[in-house]
């Protein structure tokens, strides 16, 4: 009886992209080509950009639905939409921009990047990765599908009961919101598990764990919440649906349920969520903002254990969304003081990037404005934070604008601000081009002016009373002046975030050529070519130090020579045979298994669509359509799982 | 030469054991399913402290049957942990009994659970008590569903001779969401069957 290898050396070597070895692995890795590869490839570059671009697309939809918004609150009494049409509005923006944007464009980033900058050929599961995207894809679709025929999601994204039952909100609006969110989960969580085990299990020897870069932590932490706060959001659509549709009562007073249990549930995810979509970009700015500054980060384990220690206080700071609902008045302190202390791990953070720019060389690019400006905008979002974070001041400005201009500085500023520096950034290596500078800066001061201009009133209205979510507002309050100059702003933002997208075609087209290392930057990404081959790597990196580029110019720098420890991104292990990665120790990163990879495959597609098609069946009433996708489901799960022998997962079987 | 010493020290290819990036993946989605558990049982806590007049409604539930079930599903995790020790030592017609026997247990408990819930003088939409009672069973029940779906296809595949004393990645995998489900019901048992009495 023939076994499957069992252990082997890994062979050694310098090697590059002209290496006979690179077209073993070009062969190996290549996706096949025509619209057959497109669907079944397992690529972390290719999923990468998919969820960037797709991420993009629902920006802005998201942005066209606020400038709507906009329009209708410029001046008092305006009737350009109805008060229903308003609710659909002010809630798919929430939706959009919260789950669908934020969160999967960091997703996008990190599952482009992370193999590079761990210095890997792909993440720990690829097939998972595609079933990630495409069912982010759908979930995004389902979340729209009953928008465009006018009967949307309509209770704002938190989504309160009662407001949500079926007695006051009779149509499908809350039902496509409730299963939408379940199937959106599913996305998350699965995204999640492959950060998690691919940072655990897949960086290139001697990438100890105190050597990764900070994105990495930004990620980890937030896949990390992820996984333990996405279970809360679930499970409350499921029970609000079952609620709705199967005669449950978890949140009905009237049969001993109640309603704050939602408001728990949801704020128990809510608030870890926050932390999952700004963490990451911290991150990107942490990796960043030092290559612009020609020096390493100050403070590297600081801000990564500030980057740990936000979220698990992260997680206990949930009842200060709910400091209005009546609790007693020890428990807000609690809350009041927990959400306080987050201050200081922020501040370690600012203090670390100021540091860092201080005592460096700044170069002023346009992914060094954006990540300048990013600390700003962090500090400003964050002081509003502090302040709401009091109890008897929460009291005065919950529900009204005030709120609304904290959480726009703070996803905004957090998010989209350090993404679109990470754009200018990663651009060059990603399609091989640079983006162009001039355009870029004036991108940048568009968009930061306009973002201020459009939300600092805010606060001001926030002050005069004029509470959130609501369609319009009557002539003499004083809000009418304040409401024109934050619609005149959110249009210039929205000026900038165009020329923004101008630049990427632009570039895209006409950018210059750009080598491995435009930046001159520090991590393994850039040493690979712009763009990456497809194996990413012709031989596996040895890392020696958090900045394996720069060991030359720093070495010189301490006088010292320390040719003993060097990272080496020349000769490695080279893994030619079949699709394969190295796997690591937790700590040390010591090799210690021959990872054998899946090929492309088409299963995460029609996983996928199946489930999407259970929760279509749910969401028509069709037990049948449910039943018969649940069972496709199942079937395309024991597909996927069966052992192969390509994956060496099984011994050949007798017959 | 760097801090990291590549010799050509040989190491084990493909899936093997806690190697494989599987175990850990299953590691981590039993840390959210157990989550999930977490706030389910959370949800109940909640209700039960704020429900006006009795808790449970109808008195706590029988144990007739919840105990019999909580050891036959223990026994279950005895017997698999045996079926997986026996394929760590070459014997793959060991874990092939143990996966039956397990299997067996397991339809009991699903077959005792549905026998319960017939008997209970509620259902689903009776009270805020019935819909708590019935989905966290319920979710449960659905989790031991699965994993007797694993332990049919691990049987299929160890009788297909896939694994041997090296190679039993998915085996492990199965065995430690099967102890999940166990540890999970123990808790599920505490709250429904025990906390109330012990008031």
């Amino acid at each position: 009886m023939t076994t499957v290898e069992s252990d082997r050396a890994p062979i050694i070597a310098t090697a590059n992209d002209q290496s006979m070895s690179s077209a073993a692995l070009l062969r190996s890795w290549e996706a096949k080509p025509g619209i057959g590869g497109w669907l079944s490839t397992v690529d972390h570059k290719q999923i990468g950009i998919r969820y960037v671009v797709t991420a993009f697309l629902f920006l802005i939809v998201g942005g066209l639905e606020a400038l709507t918004m906009r329009l209708q609150l410029a001046r008092p009494n305006q009737t350009l939409l109805t008060p229903e049409q308003y609710s659909q509005i002010f809630t798919m923006h929430g939706i959009t921009m919260i789950f669908l944007y934020a969160l999967p464009v960091l997703s996008g980033f990190s599952n482009y990047l992370w193999p590079l900058l761990l210095g890997s050929r792909d993440m720990a599961f690829p097939r998972l990765n595609a079933l990630s995207y495409w069912v982010y894809l759908f979930a995004g679709i389902f979340l729209y599908s009953s928008f465009v025929f006018g009967k949307g999601p309509d209770n704002g994204w938190f989504n309160y009961v009662p407001y949500a039952s079926l007695t006051y909100s009779p149509g499908p609006n809350i039902d496509v919101y409730a299963l939408g969110m379940v199937l959106y989960g599913i996305s998350t969580t699965v995204g999640s598990i492959n950060f998690i085990v691919t940072l655990v299990h897949t960086r290139a020897p001697g990438m100890s764990i105190n050597r990764v870069p900070i994105l990495v932590w930004g990620t980890l932490t937030a896949s990390v919440g992820n996984l333990l706060a996405v279970p809360a959001v679930s499970l409350a659509f499921f029970m609000l649906w079952m609620d709705r549709q199967v005669g449950t009562h978890f949140f009905d007073s009237s049969a001993g349920g109640q309603p704050m249990l939602w408001q728990h549930l949801f704020w128990m995810f809510g608030h870890p969520w926050v932390y999952a979509i700004v963490l990451p970009a911290m991150g990107i700015v942490s990796d960043g903002l030092p290559t612009f500054c020609r020096r390493p980060l100050v403070g590297y384990t600081a801000v990564a254990l500030a980057t740990v220690t936000t979220m698990v206080l992260g997680f206990g700071v949930w009842v200060h969304h709910m400091f209005a609902s009546g609790l007693p008045i020890l428990s807000l302190s609690f809350f009041g003081a927990a959400s306080m202390a987050i201050v200081v791990p922020s501040s370690v953070a600012v203090f670390a990037w100021l540091a860092t720019i201080w005592t460096g060389r700044p170069v002023f690019t346009t992914a060094f404005l954006y990540f300048a400006g990013f600390i700003l905008l962090f500090v400003i979002g964050g002081v509003s934070g502090f302040m709401t974070a009091a109890v008897p001041v929460d009291w005065q400005l919950t529900r009204t604008y005030f709120v609304v201009a904290h959480l726009h500085y703070v996803i905004i500023g957090i998010n989209v601000f350090p993404v679109i520096g990470g754009v200018y950034y990663w651009f060059p290596k990603v399609t091989g081009r640079l983006m162009k500078e001039g355009l870029g800066k004036w991108s940048f001061w568009v968009m930061f002016l306009g973002f201020n201009v459009a939300f600092f009133p805010m606060h001001i209205l926030g002050f005069l009373g004029m509470p959130r979510q609501i369609y319009t507002y009557s002539d003499g309050l004083g809000w009418g002046t304040p409401n024109l100059i934050v619609t005149i702003g959110a249009f210039v933002f929205g000026g900038g975030i165009l020329l923004f997208f101008i630049n990427v075609i632009l570039s895209l087209k006409h950018g210059a050529p750009s080598p491995p290392n435009p930046w001159d930057a520090a991590s393994l990404e850039w040493s690979t070519a712009s763009p990456p081959p497809v194996y990413n790597f012709a031989v596996i990196p040895i890392v020696a130090s958090r900045y394996p580029l720069w060991e030359d110019k720093m070495n010189e720098d301490d006088g010292a020579s320390h040719d003993s420890n060097r990272s080496s991104v020349a000769a490695g292990m080279l893994l030619d045979q079949g699709r394969e990665t190295i796997g690591t120790t937790l700590l040390d990163a010591e090799p210690d298994v021959i990872l054998r990879m899946p090929g492309d495959s088409y299963s995460p597609l029609l996983a996928a669509l199946a489930m999407t098609a259970a929760f279509v069946g749910l969401l028509l009433h069709s037990y049948l359509v449910f039943g018969i996708a649940f069972l496709l489901t199942l079937l395309t799960s024991v597909l996927w799982l069966w052992p192969q022998l390509s994956l060496y997962q099984r011994e050949p079987s007798h017959e | 030469m760097s801090e990291i010493l590549l010799s050509n020290r040989k190491l084990p290819v493909g899936s093997k054991g806690t190697l494989a990036s599987g175990w850990w993946g299953m590691i981590a989605l039993i840390a959210t399913e157990a989550t999930l558990f977490a706030y389910l049982l959370f949800s109940y806590f909640f209700l039960a402290s704020h429900a006006l007049g009795r808790w449970p409604p109808y008195g706590p539930p029988k144990l007739r049957i919840a105990v019999p079930g909580t050891l036959i599903l223990i026994l279950g995790s005895v017997v698999m942990a045996w079926g997986e020790r026996g394929i760590e030592r070459g014997k793959p017609r060991r874990l092939m009994a143990a996966l039956t026997a397990a299997l067996v247990l397991g339809i009991a408990f699903l077959a005792m659970q549905f026998y319960e819930w017939s008997g209970e003088p509620f259902k689903l939409s009776t009270g805020v008590y019935s819909s708590l009672y019935f989905t966290i069973t319920g979710f449960h029940m659905l989790h031991v569903l699965v994993g007797l779906l694993m332990l049919v296809f691990l049987l299929l595949w160890t009788g297909f001779g896939y694994f041997n004393a090296v190679r039993h990645a998915a085996v492990s995998i199965g065995v430690i969401y099967w102890h999940f489900v166990t540890v999970v019901w123990i808790a599920v048992f505490f709250t429904f069957y025990i906390a109330p009495r012990l008031g």
